[in-house]
C-alpha cells in the first residue's frame, strides 16, 4: 500500500533521513522504531508532505505522492497524528471534527451556509468511538493531555482515510492511558480496516501490536522485519544496548 | 442560544442610530457616521486577523483602493453612485488578490510586513501620481450621490443631503456586516478558525491553506474598498494621507481594543476610538499620548478586549447566578 523507496533528507549539512526505504501492506500494522533523533518525525513528515525529501520517492497503492502538498496528501486518504499534540485548541471539539468532515466533504467552500447544523451526527458518533462521547462543547485547549490525543485521532478519522500515520500516540501518557490507547487504535484498525503505521518509543507498545518492525538509526534503516527476526538482530540489540528493548524478555 | 429566545441587539442597534439625523445636532451624525464606517473596516479587518490569523498591516491600502476608484469614477468620469460602490469594492478586491497571492505565500511577522509594503506602494501611487489621484492635492468635492429618492420616505424631506448620505452609509454598512457575519458563521468561516488555530493541523484535515487564506484576504480587501468609497464622499474628498500606514495601525488598535474574538469587537473598538478622538482632542493636543495609556491600560485588564471583558464578566455573573 505505502512504499518509500531510497528517500534522503539533510538540514543544513545533516542527514536526517538517509536512503530509507519501507513498504507497508494493505491492513499491516507497521512500526517504526529507533532512539531519539533516529529520524522518524522527519520520516513521517516526508510521507505526509510536511518536508520536501532531496531524494526518494514515496508511492501511495502504486500511485508516486513524493512531494505533493500535505492537503492533497490527506485528500488521498492518509490521516495523520502528530508527536506534539496538534488540535485546534481555540474551538471546541464539535468544531475541531466538524470542520475536518467539512473539508472532507468538500464544504469548505460553502460560505453562506450557517455551519452549525453540519455533520451533528457524524461528529457524535465519531466521539463515540474514540472515547470521547458528549464531550462536543468542551473547549478543545482545555481537555485533558490524554484527551487532546483522543481528538486528534479523531481529526485523522474524519477525513476516512485508508493509512493513518501516527507519530508517538502515546507520548507522555501514564501506563494506563497507554493501553486504552493501544487498545482503541487496535479496535478502530480492525473496524475501519486500516493500514497503521506508527512510531513508538514504549517497546512494549511496539512488540504488543506491531506485525512488522523497521529500526531507524542515526537516519538509516538497520532492521526491518517480522517482531521476532527485529528483536534477535545483533545490531538492533548494539543501539538499544541499556535502552530497554530486551526488557520484554 | 436559540433564536426565539434571542434579543435581536444589532436590530436595535442600527435602529437607533438610524435616528440620529433626528435625535442629534450635525456633528452627531458627523461622529456617527465615522464610526459606522470605521467599524465596516475594522470588521473587515478582523476577518483576517481574529477569524483567519493573519495580522495585516496594510489594510488601509484597500480602504485606499475603494476610495479612489469610487472618488475617480465619481468626480472625473460622473459615474453614479450605484456603479461606482460596487467598483469601489471589486477594485479593492482585485488589488488583494494580486497582492494577497504574494503575501500569503509568507509567515507571520514576513506576511505582516510585505502587507505593509503593498500599502506603502499605493500611498506612494496616490501621493505622486498627479494626474489620476491629483497627488498631494488629493481629489476634493467629491460629489454626493443622488438621494433624492430618500425624500420619498416618510419624515425624511426635510434632512440635509449629509444626513440622507449618513442614512444610505449605515444601510450599506448593515448590509455589508450582515454579509460578513454570515461569512464568518459559515463552513468557510469555519475552515478560516482551523487555519488561525493551527495552519499545519488544518493542511491535513485537508484543508488548502494559502488558498483559502487568499479568499479570506480578498473577502477582506473588498469590503475595506466599500468602506473606503463611504468615506471619501462622507469627507467630501480623497487625499493620500488616507492610505499612510498609520491608519492601518488605527484599525488593528480598533480590532484588538473591541475584541477581535467577537464578531462585534472591532465594531465596538471602532466607536471607542473615534468617540474618544474627537473628545480628548477636544481638551488637549496629546490624543496619541491618550490613547497610548488608555490601550495599556485595556490590554493588561482586558486581554480579550471590551467585548472580551463584558462576555467574561457575564458568563461568570450568569455562572453564579445559576449556581
Amino acid at each position: 500500500m505505502l512504499e518509500i523507496a531510497k528517500l534522503s533528507k539533510s538540514f543544513a549539512g545533516f542527514r536526517a533521513v538517509s536512503e530509507v526505504s519501507l513498504t507497508v501492506a494493505t491492513r499491516q500494522i507497521a512500526a517504526v522504531i529507533g532512539p531519539n533523533g533516529a529520524g522518524k518525525s522527519t520520516l513521517f513528515n516526508l510521507i505526509s508532505g510536511h518536508l520536501q525529501p532531496d531524494a526518494g520517492t514515496v508511492r501511495l497503492d502504486g500511485r508516486d505522492i513524493t512531494g505533493v502538498a500535505p492537503h492533497r496528501i490527506c485528500r488521498m486518504g492518509v490521516g495523520r497524528s502528530f508527536q506534539r499534540t496538534n488540535i485546534f485548541p481555540k474551538l471546541t471539539v464539535f468544531e475541531n471534527l466538524q470542520a475536518a468532515f467539512l473539508v472532507h466533504h468538500g464544504q469548505g467552500l460553502n460560505f453562506w451556509g450557517r455551519s452549525e447544523p453540519f455533520y451533528r451526527e457524524e461528529v457524535a458518533a465519531l466521539l463515540a468511538s474514540i472515547g470521547l462521547r458528549g464531550q462536543e462543547r468542551t473547549l478543545a485547549g482545555t481537555l485533558s493531555y490524554g484527551n487532546q490525543k483522543q481528538l486528534e485521532l479523531g481529526l485523522a478519522l474524519a477525513s476516512d482515510p485508508r493509512i493513518l500515520l501516527l507519530d508517538e500516540p502515546t507520548a507522555g501518557m501514564s501506563a494506563t492511558e497507554t493501553d486504552e490507547t493501544i487498545h482503541l487504535l487496535e479496535r478502530i484498525a480492525g473496524e475501519r480496516e486500516l493500514t497503521l503505521l506508527f512510531t513508538e518509543h514504549d517497546m512494549e507498545v511496539v512488540f504488543s501490536i506491531a506485525q512488522k518492525i523497521t529500526v531507524l538509526h542515526q537516519g538509516r534503516v538497520i532492521a526491518d522485519g517480522a517482531p521476532d527476526a527485529v528483536r534477535d538482530d545483533a545490531e538492533v540489540r548494539r543501539v538499544y544496548l541499556g535502552h530497554g528493548l530486551v526488557r520484554g524478555e | 442560544m436559540t433564536a426565539s429566545r434571542r434579543v435581536p441587539w444589532t436590530l436595535i442597534v442600527f435602529v437607533v442610530l438610524a435616528t440620529v439625523p433626528w435625535v442629534g445636532s450635525r456633528y452627531d451624525t458627523f461622529l456617527a457616521a465615522q464610526i459606522v464606517i470605521d467599524a465596516l473596516f475594522a470588521v473587515s479587518l478582523n476577518l483576517l486577523l481574529g477569524t483567519t490569523g493573519l495580522v495585516s498591516f496594510g489594510h488601509v491600502a484597500y480602504f485606499g483602493v475603494g476610495a479612489y476608484v469610487c472618488g475617480i469614477l465619481m468626480k472625473t468620469y460622473g459615474v453614479p453612485f450605484v456603479l461606482a460602490f460596487p467598483a469601489a469594492g471589486l477594485g479593492a478586491a482585485l488589488f488583494a488578490l494580486i497582492s494577497g497571492y504574494f503575501c500569503v505565500r509568507l509567515i507571520k511577522l514576513y506576511f505582516a510586513m510585505l502587507t505593509l509594503a503593498f500599502s506603502q506602494i499605493v500611498w506612494a501611487i496616490a501621493y505622486k501620481w498627479n494626474d489620476v489621484t491629483g497627488g498631494d492635492q488629493g481629489l476634493p468635492e467629491i460629489p454626493y450621490p443622488n438621494l433624492d429618492w430618500i425624500n420619498a420616505l416618510p419624515g425624511c424631506g426635510d434632512l440635509r443631503i449629509s444626513d440622507k448620505f449618513y442614512l444610505l452609509t449605515l444601510a450599506l454598512v448593515a448590509i455589508s456586516l450582515a454579509v460578513l457575519h454570515r461569512i464568518v458563521r459559515s463552513p468557510f468561516g469555519r475552515m478560516l478558525t482551523t487555519i488561525r488555530d493551527n495552519p499545519e493541523r488544518a493542511a491535513f484535515i485537508g484543508v488548502n491553506v494559502r488558498a483559502y487564506q487568499l479568499a479570506a484576504f480578498v473577502v477582506a480587501g473588498a469590503f475595506a474598498g466599500a468602506a473606503g468609497a463611504l468615506y471619501g464622499i462622507f469627507s467630501r474628498g480623497v487625499f493620500a494621507d488616507y492610505v499612510f500606514w498609520s491608519k492601518s495601525a488605527e484599525v488593528i488598535i480598533m480590532a484588538i481594543l473591541g475584541g477581535m474574538d467577537f464578531f462585534w469587537g472591532p465594531p465596538v473598538g471602532a466607536l471607542v476610538i473615534v468617540w474618544l478622538n474627537q473628545k480628548i482632542t477636544a481638551y488637549t493636543e496629546y490624543w496619541p499620548f491618550v490613547l497610548g495609556a488608555i490601550l495599556l491600560v485595556l490590554l493588561f485588564a482586558l486581554p480579550g478586549g471590551i467585548v472580551g471583558g463584558v462576555h467574561a464578566l457575564w458568563t461568570r455573573l450568569r455562572g453564579r447566578g445559576r449556581a
